[in-house]
């Protein structure tokens, strides 16, 4: 197939940023909020409907989520992809991100694969930020996390000559965000990348393309379609048990090391990291 | 109140609200600062598909009507007034090339109309022809197979920015209404020219400017139905955009009471917040009875208006002159509300004031509206009182 094949998975979340959590289960309560799509996940769509727009090719979109995440599939074609996959079955409830992860990557498997994934960095809600990674280890697909910009992208050339010599491979080379600036990476394709909301500003929707949303077709798939091993999707599958939910303390502390020349300072950091048996 | 606005409608007015609040309210001081035309948003707004709510679907609209587009000058109004005009007037622009244009006409320049690609605006305004239109001295000179165009037009809607211009001329100053003359003319035509850039109370990111025309040469192919049929090219077009106008007067009109309202359950004084007072909770009453009475006479017109009513031109003026005068009542309510602040800049209710007080002045200043109800009102009496002996 001509172009880019990109899949992008999100998350319907609740559309507040205050979750209120079940003291009893330790899980979100989510009855009485409106739904939107992860915010996060806006930009992954964006992301894939630029790269279509640049490359061709096509954009899946795909959630696991109660019957009513079909809405924010709807929302996402009408921003423009051009299918999405709803995975949905009451095996599915209480996933942790392992278990989503798997049932996700199934998914992915049963598609054919894609020349790229692109998650958001992370859910409003859960804030894990783990599906992303756990996704790209079930495919064993290399992954790059909070991209803030996709340098190049190039689906390769085929083996052209039919003799067996190698085209040209397929690569992304992306600027990851760090805390102190930026690490650029690059990657063969396929590949999973996870987008922070610097990589670019999400479109509106077009009324033309609410209309075509409304009436399009949307994939369901249930456990027994994705052929998932029981024992490791929904709540039989997550081993997580969350035992109280806060904000950690931020205990890092930087400190810079005076001294007049380049060798004092080798030698004094050398000590401290030998005092605090770093070394 | 429900108006029970089919799916579709929803939609439109949904969309245009998030647009609206996440995209427009954010940026409406800033723009009306710098006096600068909001060309961002006008983009936002054509990509969204907005600019063709009221074409037909065979020149690439979404097949509404006016009813539509009143929906999205609402919602587009309660965050600011300039942008929704600056989106209101490629619609004033483009109905007369849907109401009277030829099917090429049509084809040529409808499409790109409601794609938003291009900007179209309606210019009839001259110095000395404001409520007196008939008196326009832009004249129009048949010469083979074009018309020659001079004079000059003043205070026109989205002048300089616009590329399609319903252009009123006369072919004839001495037969007044009958001369007039409607055409087309494309930005860029040689010897149509931009002049001065008006510096406004209101609406300010909206573009307000003079296009002049010095020999300028027109196809005659850009002629909208036949000479001499200008003013009525004007009047029809006006009976369906002054409905507009008053939904521009209903969205600014709520925004200052959604903010007045708000306002009053934050600021306390004497130990309450001011909305416990009577004094603020009956102006506050006061003021929704009246943004929700005009939304009803706009509504109801514009749907009378596409459900194929006839003559409606009693009803537009009503639509227009009422909720005009709502607005600037209800705005000037929502600075008295936020007192001290409410006349400062660093809060929105002033400019919605200023926003306001134009939707009582163009597309037929009130006094013209009243004229125009008055008259059909008393044609009306006069048919019945020689009808029954």
């Amino acid at each position: 197939m001509q172009g880019m094949n990109v899949a992008v998975l999100i998350k319907q979340v609740p559309e507040t940023t205050d979750v209120k959590i079940n003291r009893e289960t330790n899980t979100l309560m989510r009855e009485g909020v409106a739904s939107i799509i992860n915010p996060f996940d806006m930009y992954a769509i964006e992301e894939a409907l630029r790269i279509r727009e640049q490359h061709g090719g096509k954009v899946t979109v795909i959630t696991m989520g109660p019957p009513q995440a079909e809405e924010a599939l709807r929302q996402a074609l009408a921003l423009g992809a051009d299918e999405a996959v709803l995975l949905s079955d009451r095996a599915f409830a209480g996933a942790d991100t392992l278990a989503t992860s798997y049932t996700l990557a199934k998914a992915i498997e049963k598609l054919g694969g894609f020349d790229l994934v692109i998650c958001g960095k992370q859910a409003a809600d859960g804030d894990t930020a783990q599906v992303g990674p756990e996704v790209a280890e079930n495919l064993d697909l290399p992954h790059v996390t909070y991209v803030r910009k996709i340098e190049e992208l190039s689906l390769g050339s085929p083996d052209s000559d039919g003799g067996g010599s190698a085209g040209a491979p397929g690569f992304i080379r992306v600027q990851r965000m760090t805390e102190e600036g930026y690490e650029v990476i690059e990657s063969p394709l396929p590949a999973l990348i996870t987008v922070v909301k610097e990589i670019n500003e999400p479109r509106m929707p077009s009324i033309k393309g609410m209309l075509r949303a409304k009436k399009a077709a949307i994939t369901l798939w249930t456990a027994r379609d994705l052929g998932v091993d029981a024992s490791r999707v929904g709540l039989a599958g997550s081993p997580t048990r969350v035992i109280r939910v806060f904000t950690p303390e931020q205990r890092r502390r930087g400190e810079i090391i005076e001294g007049a020349t380049v060798q004092e300072k080798v030698r004094t950091l050398v000590a401290k990291l030998k005092e605090t048996h770093l070394v | 109140m429900n108006y029970f606005l089919t799916e579709e409608q929803q939609m439109i007015r949904d969309l245009a609200r998030k647009i609206a609040e996440e995209k427009v309210a954010p940026r409406a001081a800033e723009f009306d600062e710098a006096e600068e035309f909001p060309w961002d948003l006008i983009k936002i707004l054509a990509e969204a598909g907005l600019f063709g709510v009221w074409v037909p679907e065979e020149y690439g609209g979404l097949g509404g009507g006016v009813f539509e587009q009143c929906l999205v000058v609402e919602e587009l109004s309660r965050a600011c007034g300039a942008v929704a005009v600056s989106y209101a007037a490629s619609a004033l622009g483009g109905f007369p090339i849907l109401l009277f244009g030829t099917d090429e006409q049509k084809r040529k320049y409808m499409p790109d109309i409601a794609s938003g690609a291009r900007l179209a605006a309606f210019a009839l305004t001259e110095p000395d022809a404001g409520s007196d239109a008939s008196n326009i001295r832009t004249t129009a000179t048949r010469d083979g197979d074009y018309y020659i165009l001079n004079g000059t037009k003043q205070w026109i809607t989205s002048g300089g920015e616009a590329e399609i211009y319903t252009v009123i001329a006369t072919v004839d100053p001495s037969r007044g209404a009958r001369g007039m003359t409607a055409f087309v003319v494309e930005k860029g035509t040689p010897g149509f020219e931009f002049g001065k850039k008006e510096k406004k109370m209101g609406i300010r990111a909206s573009a307000t400017r003079e296009l002049i025309f010095q020999d300028c040469r027109v196809p005659a192919a850009n002629l909208l139905d036949r000479e001499g049929k200008g003013f009525i090219v004007a009047m029809r077009t006006f009976d369906r955009t002054r409905p507009g106008v008053a939904a521009q007067a209903v969205g600014i009109a709520q925004g200052a009471l959604d903010r007045a309202a708000r306002y009053a359950t934050e600021r306390v004084q004497f130990g309450k917040r001011i909305a416990e007072f009577q004094a603020i909770e009956h102006m506050i009453a006061d003021m929704a009875t009246q943004v929700e009475a005009a939304r009803a006479l706009v509504y109801a017109t514009a749907r009378m208006i596409d459900a194929g009513e006839r003559d409606f031109s009693k009803e537009a003026s009503m639509a227009k002159v009422f909720a005009s005068d709502v607005a600037m009542r209800v705005t000037t309510d929502a600075v008295q509300v936020f007192g001290g602040y409410g006349y400062m800049r660093d809060y929105p209710v002033e400019k919605m004031m200023r926003d306001a007080k134009i939707t009582q002045i163009y597309e037929g200043t009130n006094q013209i509206q009243r004229s125009i109800i008055g008259s059909a009102v008393i044609k009306q009496a006069i048919r019945r009182a020689s009808s029954t002996p």
